[in-house]
């Protein structure tokens, strides 16, 4: 009961400030508004992509590159639900009205992202069962560029030529639901059994197995995890940027993710967030600087890492008990 | 049954380019267990100090092979340089971090030796100079360059040298110890920031040899050259077994005759997602690459 | 002992570890502020953005519109500017990333009220921008998309630059009727829109001729060894091979392509055309032919002075010679500030009616009408390599083909 108030809550608080952010940003008197909306909205595709690699990364430590290839999965699988089937799902809802059938397109293609990405997640997950450290790594970094490199060969979804006319569903409300659906389940993954079992893992695996964790079990689930929610930050990127292009799913785009949850905090979901929304904005910020605007942003984060190797927040949490670090 | 022919040397020619660069990747890996990213780039900054360079030297002296070995010389000399920095400034304040912050650093300036190469040396590809002049080499229909040979050759030679260097000789002893284990090789007195400096000069000479001969045998470069190359030479090296010098050499043969073939005879659009496939395939029979060593884990 | 010493130092570097990780975090607050301080637009300029990927993959093509877009920039303010005011460009990289190219466009619309945008070079970069400068109603030029979706976006989006199924008839007809070749091999780029898109009409209109297509082959941009496709094409004994990449990739393919022994002519498209072609890909692009906007041989003046222009101002640090991205941008440029002029106004709302009005305007690249859908309609040229032995290049005018 308790759990339907907070949720109803949370629904609430962000249909309240969905509005009041089109209200003040889109349509209000803040000339730079949709701007800032717009970075709100990577801000919160790029929070969710970090917090569920940080959940393979951090804190399972299975090392993944190849976060970028379930965003993909995600992103092109839901654009062709909504672009093939959303004709037949609005005939078949069309007692509801727009809005209504709009939120079951999405939610069909939301289902069908994160499904998809399970999927992808479970396949890159198997190999992960024999590798570890680099040689996973360069496993999954693999497994993101054959991604892309499929995708660029199917017609049906644009190939090279990107995917046009995808409708423009997803909005602050719907990213920021999932932002705060990710976020909650990853921080209730990490303070179940499963996540002391994931931690296990990353501290010890032979330990681990020793104590009687299903390391097999647990690593796969870890990817799946994490691949379903990249999955449905893609069907929301979708959505929102109403076109696809294999040029935002390179390789490049996980070593952001990677570097999202390092700068952050490695296994710590606060810092994940803190870094996804620092390296939304930091580009940005250096705009001024025009093309001396990447080099700065390098730099500056080559320096982040000398003088803060263990990121921005570290292992700490904000908020609750703090999580104990690594005995040593 | 000819052009099979000519695809096989097609891919070993290719091959001999991902042998050459990985040499480099799988030495530092082999020492600091690092991901250096920024290898890719070394070797496209070794081919760039090849083009300014032979603008100033070619010419000047008596011969073409001269001017090249000046050039090349010179230029593995400055990519040395550069690899010490990078480790004096990038990479040594965070030795002792975790290997993420080290991967994340390589990416950093990886990414930072790119983006300022694109405002010094311009976006747009340059012709790099023919500092050994082509000669065609025809054998039935066949056809095979010099410049091919040499590169195929002087991986070759690189990775006998350098198998021979570190086996036998008493700083090679002293690359294996840090290797090994670096703080037993501090007990022992082996000034390891000095190997280690040692290490990332000699992967970076490798990846300028490799980039100027690369570019002497594909003459157009550009400041993101080394990318995919990169990333190929790396999946060669782990391919082969990450820090076994034979494996690097082997992966990197491997890969380019998987590529060719794949495109001769199969659909050139997959190219590029079956050398991961292929890799994907070894390391799960053989988790630690073709002559990569297993590592026992112990409790 | 040991241990005790080390601890002392590790807080001590700490310490100033956490010091310098403040004094980043400030430097870059500052760099936030300071952007925003941006001066606003002073009432005798007019403001248009353009946005390009200056960094990046497709660098050198975001690059090359830049130049020509300051030049066309320099050129009209030196000549009184528009309408009594200086024109100014603010100019955004989106790193060819399509969703970078959504946030600039929206930038630029909203935090900098551009009144017009110039951009993209690649389609999928243009699809991305262009429903934000449509929903803003913010006219949109792009210099060089050729993927006829770009302007079905809306009313407010428009090209200067062929569509692909024209240049893909153009060179089509050119293999079929003036070569009198009858098999012809693609090589194209799988990764690139542009050629993609160019490489399937080519095909379209070829078959339509009665021609065969004995194979299609692939490559991805930035790859440097193209033996392996080339050899398989050999083997198929093609009369011409359709290359319609960018000039990056061409000049490598047409050395390896020689050097396995192909003598068949290989044709292109416009992403050809730049003296780095010839450069890179030296005496083993004689007898190559491909379609574009222009020839230098072309005594136009207005074409003349651009290339002597360019000469002047880029010569000592790159190119001599401007590529096609160069002459469509400063041709973007040149259109838009002639649709402020007959429009005797800088709203959006009137230079989008007056860009749709406009008709045989003399630019660099030719007479430039727009049609119903915001196409432009102008005619191309054939043009053939001559390359000496030095990679001293120029084109030789073939035929033009009017749409």
């Amino acid at each position: 009961m308790k759990r339907l108030l907070w949720i109803t809550g949370a629904l609430a608080a962000l249909a309240l400030l969905q509005w009041g952010c089109s209200a003040i940003l889109l349509d209000g008197p803040i000339r730079q508004g949709p701007y800032y909306y717009q970075i709100m909205i990577l801000a919160g595709i790029n929070i969710v992509l970090a917090v569920s690699l940080n959940l393979t990364n951090g804190i399972t430590g299975q090392f993944s590159i190849g976060h970028a290839g379930f965003f993909a999965v995600g992103a092109y699988v839901a654009a062709s639900v909504s672009y093939y089937g959303g004709p037949g799902i609005r005939a078949a809802t069309a007692f509801l009205p727009a809005v209504g059938q709009d939120t079951v397109v999405l939610l069909l293609a939301l289902a069908a992202a994160g499904l998809a990405a399970a999927l992808a997640g479970l396949l890159v997950g198997i190999p992960s069962l024999r590798l570890r450290g680099d040689y996973l790594a360069i496993v999954t970094l693999g497994f993101g560029e054959i991604i892309r490199v499929v995708i660029l060969n199917v017609d049906a979804v644009g190939g090279a030529r990107g995917f046009v006319g995808i409708p423009k569903l997803s909005n602050f409300f719907w990213v920021y639901l999932l932002v705060t659906a990710c976020v909650v389940t990853v921080w209730n993954v990490v303070r179940s059994s499963y996540g002391r079992a994931f931690i296990a893992i990353r501290e010890n695996e032979i330990a681990a197995q020793a104590m009687g964790i299903d390391v097999t079990r647990h690593k796969v689930m870890a990817f799946v995890i994490g691949a379903v929610f990249a999955g449905m930050a893609g069907c929301l990127f979708g959505h929102y940027t109403m076109y696809l292009h294999t040029n935002s799913f390179t390789f490049v785009k996980s070593f952001e993710i990677i570097i999202m949850v390092a700068i952050g905090g490695l296994g710590s979901i606060e810092g994940a967030v803190l870094g996804a929304i620092f390296l939304t904005v930091l580009p940005e910020a250096f705009r001024g600087f025009e093309g001396y605007r990447m080099i700065i942003y390098s730099l500056a984060l080559i320096l982040i890492m000398i003088f803060r190797p263990q990121g921005m927040l570290g292992q700490a949490s904000l908020f609750g008990k703090k999580s104990k670090g690594k005995r040593k | 049954m000819e052009s099979f022919l000519q695809q096989l040397i097609n891919g070993i020619s290719l091959g001999s380019i991902y042998a050459l660069v990985a040499l480099g990747y799988t030495m530092v890996y082999g020492v600091l267990r690092l991901i250096n990213f920024a290898h890719g780039d070394i070797y496209m900054l070794g081919a760039y100090f090849g083009y300014y360079l032979s603008r100033l030297i070619q010419g000047r002296t008596p011969s073409h092979l001269l001017d090249a070995a000046v050039v090349m010389f010179l230029s593995m000399l400055g990519c040395a340089l550069v690899g010490i920095v990078m480790e004096r400034l990038a990479y040594r304040p965070v030795r002792r971090a975790s290997r993420l912050t080290l991967l994340i650093i390589a990416i950093g300036v990886s990414l930072l030796i790119e983006y300022s190469s694109q405002v010094i040396f311009g976006a747009d590809p340059k012709f790099f100079p023919q500092l050994i002049p082509e000669t065609q080499i025809h054998m039935g229909g066949l056809i095979l360059t010099n410049q091919q040979i040499i590169v195929l050759f002087t991986a070759l030679a690189l990775m006998v040298l350098l198998n021979l260097f570190i086996y036998r000789t008493r700083t090679g002893k002293a690359m294996r110890a840090v290797s090994f284990n670096l703080d037993a090789a501090k007990l022992m007195g082996i000034n390891t920031d000095q190997i280690i400096a040692l290490t990332f000069a000699l992967g970076s000479a490798l990846a300028a040899a490799g980039g100027i001969l690369v570019s002497i045998n594909i003459p157009g470069i550009d400041p993101l050259m080394g990318v995919m190359t990169g990333l190929k030479a790396f999946v060669a090296a782990v391919l082969g077994g990450i820090g076994n010098i034979f494996g690097a050499v082997l992966g990197g043969l491997i890969l380019g005759l998987a590529e060719v073939m794949v495109s001769g005879y199969g659909s050139s659009t997959y190219r590029d997602a079956i050398a991961f496939l292929i890799l994907i395939a070894i390391l799960l029979f053989k988790p630690s690459g073709i002559l990569g060593k297993g590592q026992v884990e112990k409790v | 002992m040991l241990f005790s010493n080390t601890m002392k130092n590790r807080s001590r570097i700490h310490a100033l570890r956490n010091a310098a990780f403040v004094a980043a975090a400030a430097a870059l607050a500052v760099g936030f502020s300071g952007c925003n301080k941006k001066d606003a637009a002073a009432s005798d300029e007019i403001l248009i953005g353009h946005y390009g990927s200056l960094t990046g993959a497709t660098a050198t093509f975001g690059q090359s519109a830049q130049k020509g877009i300051e030049m066309a920039v320099d050129a009209i303010n030196v000549s009184g500017g528009v309408l009594g005011k200086k024109l100014k460009v603010i100019v955004e990289d989106d790193q060819g990333k399509p969703e970078e190219a959504q946030t600039v466009v929206t930038k630029l619309i909203n935090k900098d009220r551009v009144v017009a945008l110039l951009g993209e070079i690649a389609s999928s970069n243009s699809l991305a921008a262009a429903p934000v400068a449509q929903s803003s109603r913010i006219p949109m030029i792009s210099p060089g998309s050729t993927n006829p979706k770009v302007t079905s976006v809306g009313d407010y989006i428009f090209r200067v630059c062929f569509i692909d199924p024209f240049q893909g008839q153009v060179m089509a007809k050119f293999a079929a009727n003036t070569l009198k070749v009858k098999k012809v091999a693609i090589l194209r780029d799988i990764k690139s829109d542009y050629s993609v898109g160019l490489a399937n009409f080519f095909v379209e209109g070829f078959k339509g001729l009665g021609g065969e297509i004995l194979s299609d082959e692939s490559y991805s941009q930035g790859d440097k060894d193209f033996t392996a496709q080339l050899t398989a094409l050999k083997g198929k004994n093609p009369e011409a091979i359709f290359v319609p990449g960018y000039y990056t990739e061409v000049g490598l393919i047409a050395r390896q392509a020689r050097k396995l022994g192909i003598t068949v002519p290989l044709l292109g498209g416009d992403g050809w055309d730049s003296s780095k072609l010839w450069e890179i890909g030296g005496a083993a692009l004689n007898g190559c032919f491909y379609s574009n906007h222009y020839s230098v041989d072309d005594p136009s003046p207005i074409l003349q002075k651009f290339v002597a222009d360019y000469k002047a101002r880029y010569g000592k640090t790159s190119d001599s010679i401007p590529d096609a991205m160069a002459a469509l941008g400063y041709d973007a440029t040149l259109v838009l500030a002639d649709a402020m002029k007959r429009a005797q106004s800088s709203k959006p709302d009137s230079i989008r009616m007056a860009l749709a009005q406009t008709k045989g305007f003399m630019g660099v690249t030719g007479n430039t009408t727009l049609d119903e859908n915001r196409n432009a309609v102008k005619p191309a040229v054939v043009l053939e390599v001559i390359v000496d032995e030095k990679g001293n290049g120029r084109n030789k005018f073939k035929e033009s083909v009017s749409p």
